[in-house]
């Protein structure tokens, strides 16, 4: 008579490999979007991809209801992001509206304005508030902002003639003159 | 005399009842204007979540960009907007991640799939288990709950000493 062992049935090699290279794969994702997260802003030396800004009516450039970056090669572009909601963003709207007045005439210098998480009337009400003529649209599906990874508002970009950032901004200007002192940097 | 006093008291008091119940129905009426209601705005502003605060609903956001929010909802509502175009009219201007729930779409996917197969997954796993714990408690114990044979002799003699113990005692 031959004895017959109970043959221990473990869970099979394939499976557990699935289950091991899925757990892996799970981590090495989470990895990445933690470590996103914590990059902070683009930084200063970064060339930056195109984005498209659409513009409010009444606020386009040069007669456009968009503008692109790629399209302002060859041009220092200040890109401010800010909302109506934000209380830091008022302490810095005329300085910013000052700077580009004092900027406009030569056309070396584009300013940009990125209404982030706003809502329409309010922001058209606070550009007509602090009498803001430079353009300014909102961050559809706030992708600028995203692609920018601001951690809040105001932040304010500057962008170089060749695409390359060089200085970042965060919170409001203390001054027009530091604005100034930061566009001098890349103006011959 | 008193009769038709009577009768005039209760023509008075008629008019006076018919005057209390139109008022009333008046007052309702006006009431009743196209602005939506906080419920209404809430029942939508809760499945929303503004970016610039995390983690906290739009219907309890206490921020001053959420109660923008809350009023741009009770004006697409009363322009007769339906909740599924307000919800998209949000996603075009301000991302996928406003939503409470993120559309099943790409990654989002894993959120979805990834909590019933992991609750499945040990479900099996606690089977498998407790099934292998009874096999091999049902091979200690012989049929009927008794000791198995297998036992060791070593165990033997402790309970033989054991029980003559406990009869010396007694």
């Amino acid at each position: 008579m031959t004895e017959t062992t109970p043959q221990k049935r473990g869970v099979p090699l394939w499976v557990q490999i699935v289950i091991w290279v899925f757990l892996v794969g799970l981590l090495a994702l989470v990895g990445v979007i933690l470590s996103k997260r914590q990059q902070g802003t683009v930084q200063p030396g970064d060339k930056i991809p195109d984005f498209t800004l659409p513009l409010f009516s009444g606020y386009e450039y040069e007669g456009k209801s968009e503008v692109k970056l790629s399209d302002l090669q060859g041009k220092l572009v200040v890109l401010n992001f800010w909302a109506s909601w934000c209380k830091p963003c008022e302490q810095e709207a005329a300085e910013l509206e000052e700077a580009w007045e004092f900027y406009e005439p030569g056309g070396e210098v584009v300013f940009l304005g990125a209404d982030y998480v706003d809502t329409e009337p309010e922001a058209r009400a606070y550009l007509k508030k602090f009498g803001i003529t430079y353009s300014n649209g909102p961050d559809m599906g706030t992708k600028i902002s995203q692609m920018f990874r601001i951690r809040g508002v105001p932040e304010t970009y500057f962008i170089d003639q060749n695409g390359v950032l060089y200085y970042v901004k965060i919170g409001p200007f203390l001054s027009v003159d530091e604005i100034k002192s930061i566009v001098a940097q890349k103006l011959p | 005399m008193n009769f038709a006093f009577g009768k005039n008291y209760l023509r008075i008091t008629f008019y006076a009842l018919l005057f209390t119940i139109l008022t009333f129905a008046a007052t309702t009426v006006f009431a009743q204007d196209d602005t939506p209601t906080d419920d209404e705005v809430n029942a939508i502003a809760k499945q929303l979540y503004c970016p610039v605060c995390e983690n906290t609903p739009l219907d309890v956001c206490p921020t001053e960009a959420c109660r923008q929010w809350r009023e741009l909802i009770r004006t697409q509502l009363s322009q007769g907007m339906t909740e599924a175009e307000i919800k998209q009219y949000f996603v075009d201007n301000y991302g996928a991640r406003v939503l409470a729930e993120p559309p099943r779409t790409g990654l989002n996917w894993l959120v979805y799939l990834l909590p019933p197969a992991i609750i499945l997954l040990g479900a099996v796993f606690l089977f498998r288990s407790f099934r292998e714990w009874t096999r091999s408690s049902q091979a200690e114990t012989g049929p009927g709950g008794e000791r198995s044979e297998t036992s060791s002799p070593s165990k033997d003699d402790y309970v033989a000493r054991l029980e003559e113990e406990l009869k010396n005692r007694k």
